[in-house]
């Protein structure tokens, strides 16, 4: 298929959304044009803020987005959207319906809603997710909220590239608190309990709170705990408010700085690691990680030998 | 290159029956799709809005209402317009035998009746997506 990149990349300059759409499809499906094209707009990257919405299903976070949204429209903030759902790794299938609770927004024209399936990538969702929210920067959204279910390793990277997380629960979270605060408590920097309205929030507020102190402050934020009902809107402007306030934080202390300079080596790392892993597996190492494989089988080596071999072999190739 | 097939499963129009719709997006993914569900009551607008954000390889439309003949064309054109003309089109639903000839001169590539296997409309889109493609 032809695909004339000028042409795409300066209708994106022009603000032309089906160009958008069609250069993150680029960039998803690690099309041959990708690293051109990432390479291209990375210059105009750095201005959008980037807001990490995660937490358990069911807990309301479309809804959320949809609301926050709003509010920054209210402010005239051009927004950006990634809405993150996970692949099956049995079909390689998604079923991607976060949009249903994003009717609100389906229409403003400063909102840009782009639904992203986590895919089979090791590891890569958080690069991916990454290079999505930098091609939004790039076109010029302020700001860019990537919504992803809080359950993978891979999910909380994705949340915790962006610069302030917002972990959402409700009042029926209560004991799989628990069993989540090991991951997912550990990167909020704001929690919401949506669904206020609900018998239990109080308590549940009380014992986060409680939780919160007792692991005492994070590079010198206290995470705040923030109830709100998405579907009735309420407590949204809290949440836009707090995130306000978490900015002035993090650009005041250079922590906002430092965290973008982590992102980057994180990023460069992780295309170097890829190029490397790229570049070992070719034939003829898998051909003779074959033969090793069947010496270890056999009994006659360890792995830990086998893999010995192997690289002392890829070293030789190398020299 | 990893190149999957995104669908865009939408209801327009006012009937709130989105059994049929839902059990199309299941067959989709389970035969490997990205299938991305926009739920009840979506006006034309929305729909070729979400479709040109997700940037969809295909559009499935299912209506009960029997408004066919009013959402359908209309969708085609605001397709147009966006230039978004190049995505394939079906829908499901209860449609009569005389509508579907119209609905097909004005675009709409394939239209599945109650009844049709979920197979037979993945087989349609996997055969229809990889010859656009090529």
């Amino acid at each position: 298929m032809g695909i004339d990149l000028k042409e795409l990349l300066e209708r994106f300059g022009r603000g032309d959304r089906s160009a958008l759409s069609r250069v993150i499809t680029l960039v998803e499906n690690r099309s041959s044009l990708a690293p051109e094209i990432l390479d291209a707009l990375y210059t105009k990257t750095g201005r959008a803020y980037r807001i990490g919405i995660t937490g358990p299903p069911g807990a309301g976070k479309s809804t959320l987005v949809s609301g926050l949204v709003q509010v920054l429209r209210s402010k005239n903030k051009l927004v950006g959207v990634i809405a993150v759902d996970p692949t099956s790794p049995f079909t390689g299938g998604a079923l991607l319906g976060d949009r249903i609770r994003m009717q609100e927004i389906g229409l403003n024209e400063g909102v840009f809603v782009r639904s992203m399936a986590t895919r089979g990538s090791l590891g890569g969702l958080a690069e991916a997710a990454t290079d999505v929210a930098d091609i939004m920067d790039a076109f010029g959204k302020d700001f860019v909220v990537t919504e992803t279910v809080g359950v993978g390793q891979c999910e909380l990277d994705v949340a915790e590239a962006c610069y302030t997380t917002v972990v959402v629960i409700v009042p029926e979270s209560g004991d799989s608190i628990q069993a989540m605060k090991a991951g997912l408590m550990e990167i909020a920097d704001i929690i919401v309990i949506n669904k206020s309205d609900r018998e239990g929030a109080d308590n549940i507020a009380r014992q986060t709170r409680a939780m919160l102190e007792l692991r005492g402050e994070r590079n010198g934020w206290m995470p705040p705990v923030i109830p709100t009902i998405a579907s009735q809107s309420k407590g949204l402007d809290d949440l836009y408010e707090m995130i306000d306030k978490h900015r002035q934080f993090l650009e005041a202390s250079g922590l906002l700085a430092k965290h973008r300079r982590t992102n980057i080596e994180r990023t460069i790392r992780a295309l170097v690691e890829s190029e490397i892993y790229r570049t070992i597996w070719n034939e003829s190492t898998m051909h003779h990680l074959e033969k090793l494989v069947d010496e270890v089988m056999a009994g006659r080596i360890s792995p830990r030998r086998a893999s010995r071999q192997l690289l002392e072999r890829l070293q030789e190739d190398g020299e | 290159m990893e190149r999957k097939i995104r669908v865009l499963v939408a209801k327009p129009g006012l009937d709130g029956h989105d059994r049929g719709a839902k059990v199309v997006a299941s067959a989709l993914r389970d035969a490997g799709m990205e299938v991305i569900y926009t739920g009840l009551h979506q006006t034309p607008e929305v729909i070729v809005e979400a479709a040109v954000q997700e940037d969809v390889d295909v559009i499935g439309l299912s209506i009960l209402s029997g408004a066919h003949m009013a959402l359908f064309p209309r969708i085609l054109e605001l397709l147009r317009e966006r230039g978004a003309d190049d995505k394939l089109v079906v829908a499901g639903g209860i449609i009569p035998k005389d509508d579907i000839e119209e609905l097909k001169r004005m675009g709409i590539s394939e239209i599945f009746g109650p009844g049709t296997p979920t197979s037979q409309i993945v087989d349609y889109i996997k055969r229809e997506v990889e010859a656009r493609r090529a």
